[in-house]
């Protein structure tokens, strides 16, 4: 264990396993002493490296981040302390290994719960080679003005409160981190503050202990007094008695163990083994107490009686003119963040985004208001999401059943057409399954299965036009347009395609209206007079249909309408649709472990 | 020695767990054999309310076939000399012992509960009664033995031989000598070989303590007639597998009244900490704090101050509570403070020390709900209420303290970080005994 000061205005950390809130309130700390650098030296967060942005005062800096603690070590050689906020399962191993660097003096452990073996095994080591461990369990400690461990003395205000901004006379060692804040606070009322304070950890075992760092606080020369708080339980306290006699401790103690209230509980029956003797009233806190107040030290009589106890001590030392007065500076003015000026309501910031389909900040996502629970017990389907989360309303069972068979009937047409071909091709070419699927969707447009987004468009405009099939098609044709949504390669009038039926009879028999796709029917009547190929295929189905689901509902207005037609909604059904399929087609060449695809020659044209 | 107090405030916390004898021993035979290869003739058998006696002598045959011994196996020692040991019975008889005491109160120490757990083992006629007890210390682990064992060990204490062996140093003859010295030539290596093996198994299985008082030699070979042990219950992610099933029992005697085991119950499902324990019914000091070690202190006040005997209840509630919890919570704390109004004052003390990152005026919204909704009782009970408390957003939270005083007409007086922390016992204590 060190003899004398662990920190000073220029001591730096690594700091493991990445919190951003602890970092940022040292780094505050820092600005708020004016410290010229950050405590902070470097990250190490396992598996990542890169950097940090946080704030150091008004400036944002980069903190290193490295992925391992001996290249930490090896980057930042002078940073000393190693701050260790790993879980109660990995503390110790990691720890172990700061410990081992040569560059490593100081070891603080945040975790609760690091299993006893392990911390002797880190005790030992640390005994053994002059090296300080702090904690575990324990927020930490701080020495006022110039290093602070991680979330010690709370908030910038109650700092500022404790004016732990500037050092002052007063050494303070407790086991309870619960408890420091509030001596920070009581010490600041009645002497000139804190110069250093260190939560040892609530374990059995903590990794330094009350008597070593009074017998620490005892070689700093700035500090000029000593406060312990000590608990009942163990004999931690019984060291510090120990140096008290032997005179190791020159200057005034105030210490009181609380738990003294643990008579009044039925103590547990004796354990009844001969290894306890010993126990009983020396771990009590009123024997610990009367052990430390033997041994020279100022013991009050209640708690209560405490900061008396500090103040008249203080005052002792001041009439014997050993305190210089502390200089006070006024702490500059720590930039309040955006968040917490918000949540005071001293400041409003516009947001940067809108979503008004899905919120996932409650107890459970919601799809327009629709919680996911509730759309699992109540056995929703695919196409009452869509309708949820693409027109923000529950739509009749019919309707979310309409838009599952289209996903059904869309979801694939075979390794030929463009956006299948290029998912093949894609993954054969050894890519990953999202770059397979986006090549083929890239080919979905005017000329691939942009089909059903016009189908709707022309055959609503012409209908609300009170256009005559003849019209409609004879107008397209002057235009140069082919009618979308009708005709078909191998289909004709007297071999309809089977899949354009079962839609109309799915629509004819739950629908409420199918003057849309009557329409279309008309529309097809009249184009089978002029070829025999010209039927109504399954884009044109759908489309027509989907005007009639829309209209027919009664769900949306006809500005909804009319917007749903205009940014293509339609197309998203089909590229959904079709994503099902490519997925199945890149899986299906990995699968067969096709090589990478090369056109033949044969079957290009090489000309001038 | 941990008083019951500790393990009152830190039960989910505390690392040093005792386990059942039967525990003890399950262990020591099956890692007994895992680490050294050798079989220790071990046999027993755990007895509770749910234990069908023909299936269990079907498992192991041996409770039909030999005499036997049991005991409560309740983590209470003297039971020897509180005559709850039976010897050289069989089956049928241990069945009997069994049943006349299996749920019947006891009192041990000036605890009182019921036997809810019996240890079976074989009666084994011996001479030699050994001591062994392992200990873990800051800086390695002593190793305590004696020739001496049994029930008068306390009188033979300066027969009792101890080594310390430091952690990372392995336990080698030359270290074990001074315990095993004085052994006759016969038995010195069988126990000196024991006693390492032990002492791995202690390291191996995260034990903090392990005693046998006393061992003794079945042909030959160490058999643990009494054996208590204590797990580092922290360790129980390293250990689960080599564990097994392993039951972490509460102190004997601890039983809990209907309010306390409700909170209990509330501790049990979330990851905060909220505990109560009534200490006098008819306290007119009450107590409802922030903070494991804050709450201690006022407890401790209270009681340092000369009230102990008007103190009603130690309380803690930490670890960010969300308000329904602590609505809960207070309205058990408000029923037990405004149980049976006699006509006299008495005093709740809301106190805390200042939070480190707790949302003050957040937490002390339950506490406002439950204080409203029970307004009537505690106007029945003259209850006044002091409330001091600091950190994030105190200002908030102590001014709704105060403006919910003058909303349901209960005296409330409201301190922050500027006063200390333990005032508010002091004035609790004026309260209660200024005249009517």
């Amino acid at each position: 264990m060190a003899t004398g000061q662990l920190f000073s205005r220029t001591t730096q950390a690594l700091f493991y396993n990445y919190k951003q809130l602890p970092i940022q309130r040292m780094l505050d700390f820092d600005f708020l002493c004016g410290r010229e650098t950050p405590s902070v030296a470097g990250i190490i967060n396992p598996g990542g490296d890169g950097f940090q942005k946080l704030f150091f005062g008004q400036e944002e800096i980069a903190i290193p981040v490295h992925s391992a603690i001996d290249a930490a070590c090896a980057a930042h050689p002078t940073a000393d302390v190693f701050i260790n906020f790993a879980s109660f399962r990995s503390a110790a191993a990691s720890s172990m290994a700061a410990l081992k660097q040569p560059t490593i003096r100081v070891v603080a452990i945040i975790a609760e719960g690091v299993p006893e073996s392990d911390t002797k095994q880190l005790i030992a080591y640390a005994r053994a080679n002059n090296k300080v461990v702090i904690g575990p369990a324990t927020v930490g400690g701080i020495q006022a003005g110039a290093f602070k461990i991680g979330d010690t003395a709370g908030t910038i205000d109650n700092i500022i409160q404790c004016k732990l901004y500037r050092p002052g006379s007063v050494g303070f060692v407790s086991k309870s981190g619960g408890m420091s804040n509030e001596l920070y606070n009581t010490i600041a009322r009645v002497t000139d503050g804190i110069y250093e304070g260190i939560a040892i950890g609530g374990d059995v075992f903590p990794g330094s202990t009350l008597s070593d760092h009074v017998l620490r606080f005892n070689n700093i020369p700035q500090i000029k007094m000593i406060v312990v708080l000590g608990e009942l339980g163990g004999q931690d306290e019984y060291s510090l008695v120990e140096a008290l006699k032997q005179g190791k401790v020159t200057k005034p103690v105030v210490a009181w163990v609380s738990g003294t209230c643990a008579r009044l509980f039925k103590s547990e029956v004796q354990f009844g083994h001969a290894g306890a003797k010993s126990g009983g009233d020396m771990e009590s806190a009123q024997g610990k107490n009367q052990a430390l107040r033997e041994a020279g030290a100022v013991v009050p009589t209640s708690y209560e009686a405490l900061e008396a106890a500090i103040k008249e001590t203080f005052e002792k030392l001041v009439e014997g003119g050993n305190i210089t007065a502390v200089k006070e500076v006024t702490p500059p003015q720590i930039p309040e963040d955006l968040n917490t000026a918000i949540k005071s309501g001293k400041v409003r910031a516009p947001t940067h985004i809108i979503s008004t389909i899905s919120d996932d900040r409650g107890e459970e996502p919601c799809y327009a208001g629709v919680p996911m629970s509730s759309i699992v017990e109540q056995g929703y389907g695919v196409g009452d999401v869509i309708s949820l989360l693409w027109f923000k309303r529950s739509l009749p069972r019919y309707c979310a059943k309409f838009i599952e068979i289209c996903i059904m009937l869309c979801a694939d047409h075979g390794p030929c057409v463009s956006g299948a071909h290029n998912t093949i091709v894609t993954a054969r070419a050894g890519k990953d399954l999202v770059s397979s699927l986006v090549s083929g969707l890239l080919t979905i447009g005017p000329r691939f299965g942009g089909a059903i987004d016009d189908a709707a468009r022309y055959f609503k405009d012409a209908y609300d036009r009170n256009l005559t099939p003849y019209e409609f098609v004879e107008s397209m044709k002057k235009k140069g347009i082919r009618v979308p949504g009708i005709g078909h390669r191998i289909k004709r009038g007297d071999n309809r395609d089977k899949r354009v039926e079962l839609l109309q009879l799915f629509a004819r028999t739950n629908f409420p209206s199918v003057k849309y796709m009557e329409y279309a029917v008309q529309v097809e009547t009249y184009t089978l007079s002029k070829a025999n190929n010209l039927v109504l295929n399954v884009d044109g189905a759908i489309g027509s249909l989907f005007l009639d689901l829309l209209a027919g509902s009664g769900m949306f207005t006809k500005q909804e309408i009319d917007e749903i037609v205009e940014i293509g909604y339609l197309n998203g059904l089909f590229v959904l649709a079709r994503s099902i399929g490519l997925i199945g087609h890149t899986f299906d060449q990995k699968r067969l472990k096709q090589p990478l695809y090369r056109h033949p020659w044969e079957d290009v044209l090489y000309t001038k | 020695m941990l008083l019951f107090h500790r393990l009152e405030r830190n039960w989910k916390e505390m690392a040093r767990k005792k386990i059942r004898e039967y525990d003890s021993k399950r262990l020591l035979k099956e890692h007994f054999k895992r680490l050294s290869g050798r079989e220790l003739p071990i046999k027993s058998a755990q007895v509770t309310e749910s234990t069908d006696f023909n299936e269990l002598s079907q498992n192991e045959p041996w409770l039909s076939s030999m005499k036997l011994v049991v005991k409560p196996d309740m983590l209470f020692g003297k039971r020897g000399k509180s005559g709850l040991v039976a010897l050289n019975l069989d089956l049928a008889q241990v069945a009997t012992f069994v049943k006349e005491r299996l749920g019947k109160e006891v009192e041990m120490g000036g605890c009182k509960g019921p036997i809810t757990t019996f240890i079976v083992e074989p009666f084994i006629p011996h001479n030699e009664e050994f001591y062994l007890n392992i200990v873990s210390d800051r800086i390695g682990n002593s190793i305590s033995f004696s020739e001496c064992g049994g029930i008068e060990i306390e009188e033979n204490w300066d027969k009792v031989k101890t080594i310390f062996i430091p952690t990372g140093v392995s336990l080698t003859s030359e270290l074990c000598a001074p315990l095993v010295a004085t052994l006759p030539m016969e038995i010195k290596v069988e126990i000196e070989e024991f006693i390492k093996t032990v002492f791995t198994l202690f390291q191996d299985l995260d034990f903090t303590f392990l005693e046998m008082n006393p061992f003794t030699l079945v042909d030959g070979k160490p058999y643990p007639l009494d054996m208590r042990g204590e797990l580092d219950d922290t360790a129980a992610f390293k250990n689960f597998k080599k564990w097994g099933s392993i039951e972490f029992p509460m102190p004997f005697g601890r039983v809990m009244s209907p309010s306390e085991s409700f909170i209990h119950g509330l501790d049990e499902k979330t990851s905060s900490s909220l505990k109560f324990t009534v200490l006098n019914p008819k306290g007119r000091i009450w107590t409802m704090v922030a903070g494991g070690g804050a709450s201690v202190i006022y407890a401790d006040t209270v009681g340092d101050l000369g009230y102990a005997s008007e103190l009603g209840n130690y309380a803690e509630y930490s670890g960010a509570p969300n308000e329904d919890e602590v609505l809960q919570y207070a309205r058990v704390v408000l029923d037990c403070v405004t149980a049976d109004p006699d006509g006299r004052k008495r005093a709740l003390v809301i106190g805390g020390g200042i939070a480190n990152f707790t949302d003050v005026a957040a937490t002390f919204n339950g506490i406002i709900r439950a204080l409203k909704e029970k307004e009537s009782k505690l106007k029945a009970a003259r209850v006044h209420i002091y409330v001091r408390r600091g950190g994030p957003n105190y200002q908030k939270g102590l001014a709704k303290m105060r403006g919910l005083g003058e909303e349901i007409g209960i005296p409330i007086e409201v301190y922050g970080p500027e006063a200390t922390m333990t005032g508010i016992c002091k004035q609790a204590i004026e309260c209660i005994t200024a005249a009517a």
